[in-house]
């Protein structure tokens, strides 16, 4: 435990003593701030679901930016052969890694809270229970797709590669639902229990069902496990 | 060390090699680029996993007790990876805080590397503006913060400036009384100063092993022996092997109207006084007598030429 929170602490400080934290934070915040705003006067409604549309699509760009170093910037620069020669588990080290990653997330998520706060302030009959919920939500697909992008940038000591190779099985992840017309009718629920949209679409309407919960769990889970694999597999190459 | 071997595809790395060193020994891992020193050492480590046989660090498997053994090792790994963007007091606090030295026995711990590392000065300097002398110290300094039991330092000298070399080796030296040091290098001259024992490493395998005494001793051979006389016809130049059986003749050539003889004969069996009396029989005048016996150096070119065996 001790070392998951050294790995974390060092990742923490990578991030916020380069500019690359700060930017990421700010264009964000420019982003979903942009597109929330243009809309939000228009629609006259006391809802963040508009924001809650947004964040998701600018996550698909946003968290395997985000999370591409993470491991390949590690291969790269060869540091990666004094971690695993120290007394510290593979385990370890990715999840001191992810949460570093999702920790950022979180912020980002954080400074939207502004759009919250004008909310409350200039609407009426606030429903707080589908905001909070909303991003409740947001903070497990969040961690669903930083734990994808913790994986593919395991695989390539390339960041540029990570990147894109995160951008797509995200993106696979995202559309999933979307493509239910094109799949055989009996693999259609499967899909769609696989599809993050669909999960997400519950939490936001306010109900925590726990079958959400441990979609999100396993997702995470198994990418996580997954980076492990990927990482112990170059022992032996 | 026993069978160890480790195959990238097709290729043999490092063939079935078997060692073992002891406390207190400093030994030279020596070969050329490519030789299969790194990928031994990241064996030694728990970096690489071995395609045959295995480590043992006092009985202990590295197969199947990296965690523990990597707790008694201190590596600095090839081209020394550090991250740039840390302080070094924040990068060695992070290795120690891995290695689970905390607080009090941190600030003891740092002052005692940054002491034998020569780091005073640069301790809250961000890496990535420190000289290479110095990055390679603080690589050095985060294999000793939890003063460990083995030392493995690949090619720890690589890059330093022929001052720094010195000190490196100093340290080295220092630290080998008590601890078990294992280091790589390609260039001879270092290896040959620092260390107690010099494992040569050829295409994968060893090809020899053994103090410089030993190495010398095993594969020095025949002394050749260089001679310029006046006044010697070629008669009395055919009679020498005949006269002295433990001379062997190689040839002749002029030189500035005298003869350089070349020679051969045993360490063991020195002719040159016989060699002496002979040349004033034969009425020649001895200008000079160069004895060449091979030096390390021959002899890792031979044996990283054309292979060998172990001492």
């Amino acid at each position: 435990m001790r070392n998951i929170k050294t790995i974390f602490l060092r990742e923490i400080r990578a991030y916020f003593n380069s500019p690359m934290a700060y930017i990421f934070l700010v264009i964000f915040a420019i982003i979903n701030g942009y597109f929330f705003t243009n809309t939000f006067f228009l629609i006259n409604q006391s809802d963040l679901r508009i924001l809650f549309g947004i964040i998701p699509i600018v996550y698909l760009f946003f968290i395997p930016a985000v999370s591409m170093g993470l491991i390949a910037g590690e291969q790269n620069t060869g540091t990666i052969e004094i971690i695993t020669t120290l007394p510290i588990t593979n385990s370890e080290f990715v999840i001191g890694k992810f949460l570093a990653a999702f920790t950022l997330i979180l912020l980002g998520l954080a400074a939207t809270v502004v759009h919250f706060i004008t909310l409350v302030y200039v609407g009426t009959n606030v429903d707080y229970g589908a905001i909070f919920s909303g991003y409740f939500g947001l903070a497990l697909i969040g961690a669903a797709y930083a734990s994808i992008g913790t994986f593919t940038s395991s695989i390539t000591e390339n960041q540029v590669v990570a990147f894109i190779l995160g951008v797509f099985v995200v993106l696979v992840f995202y559309l999933m639902d979307k493509m239910l017309l094109f799949v055989p009718s009996g693999l259609s629920g499967f899909i769609q229990y696989l599809s993050v949209e669909y999960h997400l679409s519950n939490i936001s309407r306010g109900v925590i069902d726990s079958r959400n919960l441990i979609y999100f769990a396993s997702v995470v889970g198994f990418f996580l496990f997954l980076t492990v694999q990927s990482i112990e597999v170059r022992k032996w190459r | 060390m026993t069978d160890l071997s480790k195959n990238f595809g097709s290729l043999e790395a490092v063939k079935s090699i078997d060692f073992e060193i002891n406390d207190g020994e400093i030994v030279g891992f020596l070969g050329v680029n490519g030789a299969g020193k790194t990928t031994t050492l990241r064996m030694i480590t728990g970096f690489l996993v071995p395609t045959g046989g295995t480590v043992y660090v006092d009985d202990l498997n590295i197969l199947d007790h990296a965690y523990e053994i990597q707790k008694q090792i201190g590596y600095l790994a090839e081209l020394n990876p550090l991250y740039s963007e840390m302080s070094v007091y924040d990068f060695l606090e992070f290795i120690a805080d891995i290695r689970k030295i905390r607080g009090k026995q941190f600030k003891e711990a740092l002052a005692r590397v940054v002491e034998q590392c020569g780091l005073k000065g640069v301790v809250h300097r961000t890496i990535s503006n420190c000289s290479k002398g110095f990055r390679q110290r603080i690589g050095l300094a985060s294999t000793m913060i939890h003063d460990p039991d083995i030392l493995i330092l690949d090619e720890p000298v690589t890059g330093l400036d022929p001052n720094q070399i010195v000190e490196i080796r100093g340290l080295i030296k220092e630290l080998g009384k008590e601890k078990l040091v294992l280091m790589s290098s390609h260039i001879l001259q270092e290896i040959q100063v620092t260390v107690d024992r010099i494992i040569i490493i050829h295409e994968g395998e060893i090809v020899a092993d053994g103090t410089n005494e030993e190495l010398m001793s095993n594969f020095m051979g025949n002394v050749h022996l260089t001679m310029e006389v006046k006044d010697a016809t070629i008669d009395s130049v055919s009679n020498i092997e005949s006269a002295i059986p433990s001379v062997k003749f190689l040839n002749s050539e002029p030189k500035n109207g005298h003869q350089i003889l070349h020679l051969e004969y045993s360490r063991e069996d020195d002719p040159r006084e016989e060699l002496f009396k002979f040349a004033v029989d034969s009425k020649w005048i001895i200008l000079s007598m160069n004895p060449h016996t091979a030096n390390l150096e021959d002899i890792f070119r031979s044996l990283t030429v054309t292979g060998g065996a172990n001492a």
